[in-house]
């Protein structure tokens, strides 16, 4: 159980051995985890605070990278139309695209993972109804989902409160487009588990059903839902990005790497290419590491594949 | 057979009426109606008269019967960003998003399976690797970046193709179509593009793995061993094999194409349903969420009927399985 063996496990594990035979996935990993470094860290490593609005020079607006003619050695990426560097914007964005994602997942996981062991350990009419529901919902696109959802809170919740939940409403319509899958998987694994003699014994010497899913059933079902939760991420990363996009995701004041695309396309056709690009470059990025980084979980830890 | 088709319609029914229920809720109990119509002055007895006179003192089923039945006839009341019928509205939006999807699944159907089938007939060439990188590439790109990366290469940068709008469109009675002229065609191309290019590489990587699961099957080895060519192996007994599952997601990339339409037409400002509903969105336009709401909910039911009965036609195997398994 001490945590020095538990590490040698893992360093001498087939999954550990196939992650560093693969450039590839080595790559993606190490960009995801410098991405979410640059978030947590945002403050702490960009050259600027861009929503300190006393740093701010109206004189320093569309600067162009610092490459071009008129570029400034100062802004390594260019400034956008209000003078804020656009490399801090960017970790900034990424800051708020990536809190969003990983709250999103973690909601879709908890619900999913919920609804998924009931509805495998219990049976009945109970997994009748949460497995309707989600195949059902299944069958509408999850952006969609998140769309109607966020739509609907920002034209039912009176306008100043939904500005300051909105950051949250985003979570719920990401997660909430997502949980399917996770109740999904996590049911199927139980269906099995629930018939090995482990359980049967722990059902036997009277422990109740809720500890018995917790404690038992749930460690040996997580295995599937790793790689579901990375992989949602990215499809949650990119909701994130669309529903921004189009101008219902996260509020303005907190611009998130899709807010920053939306705001700059409006330069696109006056030459400020800069402003969505470098965006648009950083998001891609970031989700092809962690697209990549799942499709590799997904093919090492399938033993049909070895 | 005909016990499946009356669940699957029952269930069908049940979608929609819960469809129909939130729109409803939406359209009822978001803002108030009454309120809207009356405008800035009005006394209380105004306001009571309008009450009773729209039928909203009624209780609550007979109000949902109401709006189902005035669902049904086309009625969804009139929009109170543009003051104008909502069926009118969505009239007028919706041939340019039904032409723009549908040149965009043709696109994704034509170009994808042929290159699923390449890629799982030839696994290890470099143009197979080439193009799963392109389609890894392809699912991790936002549809909305797509698009602004084809506005500057091919409207800004080289200005060949128009970068926003419909064009010049032909009217045939209701029906306004972009096919018949240079301009609407022109203004086609970077929108169909950018919606196919999701569903595209979506459909490669499901006829390439569809491919690679049905080679390895014995009734291929048995093929080969009867010495039939390469071509009659793969085309006759592998490719029509892997259609069955391939008409299914095909089918349900239709709803997966209207939803990522909402997306496109904002970026290309193309003037379809979707652009439509992201005003309405952003302008608190309930009655044309609510109507929206339905039509799209009513899209999504009706294609996942057709498919499902489809599959049950086309795959005999289903028909057995089904009966035995249907406690599941």
């Amino acid at each position: 159980m001490a945590s020095r063996s538990a590490l040698g496990r893992l360093l001498d594990s087939d999954v550990f051995h196939s992650f560093r035979g693969n450039p590839v996935v080595v790559v993606s990993a190490a960009i995801t985890a410098i991405f979410v470094l640059a978030a947590v860290f945002a403050p702490f490593v960009t050259p600027y605070n861009p929503y300190d609005l006393a740093g701010l020079d109206l004189n320093d607006a569309f600067t162009p990278p610092a490459w071009t003619a008129e570029g400034s050695a100062r802004f390594l990426l260019g400034t956008d139309d209000q003078g804020r560097d656009v490399l801090s914007t960017i970790v900034f964005g990424a800051r708020v695209s990536l809190l969003v994602g990983f709250c999103a997942v973690l909601f879709a996981m908890t619900v999913g993972i919920t609804l998924g062991l009931v509805s495998g350990y219990v049976g009945g009419a109970v997994e009748s109804v949460i497995m309707r529901v989600a195949d059902v919902q299944l069958t509408f696109p999850a952006i969609l989902i998140a769309l109607l959802i966020d739509g609907l809170a920002r034209t039912a919740l009176p306008r100043d409160l939904h500005s300051e939940i909105a950051l949250y409403v985003v979570i719920f319509a990401i997660g909430i487009a997502n949980w399917p899958q996770f109740a999904r998987t996590v049911r199927g694994s139980t269906l099995v588990e629930k018939n090995k003699e482990y359980v049967q014994a722990a059902r036997v010497i009277g422990l109740h059903p809720g500890l018995i899913m917790m404690r038992h059933v749930l460690p040996n079902v997580l295995g599937p839902v790793l790689v579901i939760a990375t992989l949602s991420l990215g499809f949650a990363i990119l909701a994130e990005a669309t529903l921004s996009f189009l101008g219902v995701g996260v509020p303005p004041t907190r611009p998130s790497l899709g807010t920053l695309i939306r705001v700059g396309n409006d330069f696109l056709f006056s030459g400020e290419w800069w402003m969505t690009i470098f965006p648009g470059a950083a998001l891609i990025i970031l989700v092809l590491a962690v697209n990549l980084l799942g499709d590799w979980l997904r093919d090492a830890l399938n033993p049909k594949l070895r | 057979m005909i016990a499946f088709v009356i669940r699957r319609l029952l269930q069908s029914v049940l979608v929609m009426l819960t469809v129909a229920f939130i729109s409803f809720a939406l359209f009822r109990y978001v803002g108030d109606p009454v309120l809207i119509m009356l405008g800035q002055d009005f006394t209380q007895a105004q306001y009571d008269t309008l009450v009773s006179e729209l039928g909203l003192d009624q209780p609550f089923y007979l109000q949902f019967a109401k709006f189902i039945v005035a669902a049904l006839q086309g009625e969804f009341g009139i929009s109170y960003r543009l003051a104008r019928p909502v069926a009118q509205l969505i009239m007028e939006r919706l041939p340019a998003t039904l032409e723009l999807s549908l040149v965009a699944a043709i696109l994704a159907l034509c170009i994808g399976v042929p290159m699923g089938v390449y890629t799982g007939l030839h696994r290890e060439s470099w143009l197979s690797r080439f193009f799963l990188t392109i389609s890894l590439i392809g699912v991790s790109l936002p549809t909305f970046l797509i698009g602004i990366l084809l506005i500057l290469i091919f409207a800004v940068q080289f200005g060949v193709l128009p970068s926003f709008g419909r064009g010049d469109v032909v009217k045939f009675g209701t029906w306004s179509s972009g096919f018949l002229t240079t301009s609407g065609l022109k203004a086609l191309v970077l929108p169909a593009v950018t919606l196919s290019l999701f569903q595209l590489t979506l459909i490669m990587r499901l006829v390439r793995s569809e491919m690679l699961e049905v080679l390895r099957t014995d009734y291929i080895k048995f093929a080969r061993a009867r010495g039939l060519t390469n071509r009659a192996v793969h085309f006759g007994h592998a490719l029509k094999n892997t259609l069955v599952p391939v008409i299914t997601i095909t089918g349900l990339q239709i709803g997966g194409i209207i939803a990522f339409a909402i997306v496109t037409e904002t970026v290309f400002q193309w003037p379809g349903m979707g652009l439509l509903f992201i005003q309405s969105v952003n302008n608190a336009d309930v009655p044309v969420m609510a109507a929206y709401l339905l039509l799209v909910g009513f899209f999504f039911v009706a294609i996942n009927l057709v498919v499902d009965l489809l599959y049950y036609v086309v795959d005999p195997r289903l028909r057995v399985d089904r009966g035995a398994a249907s406690g599941h």
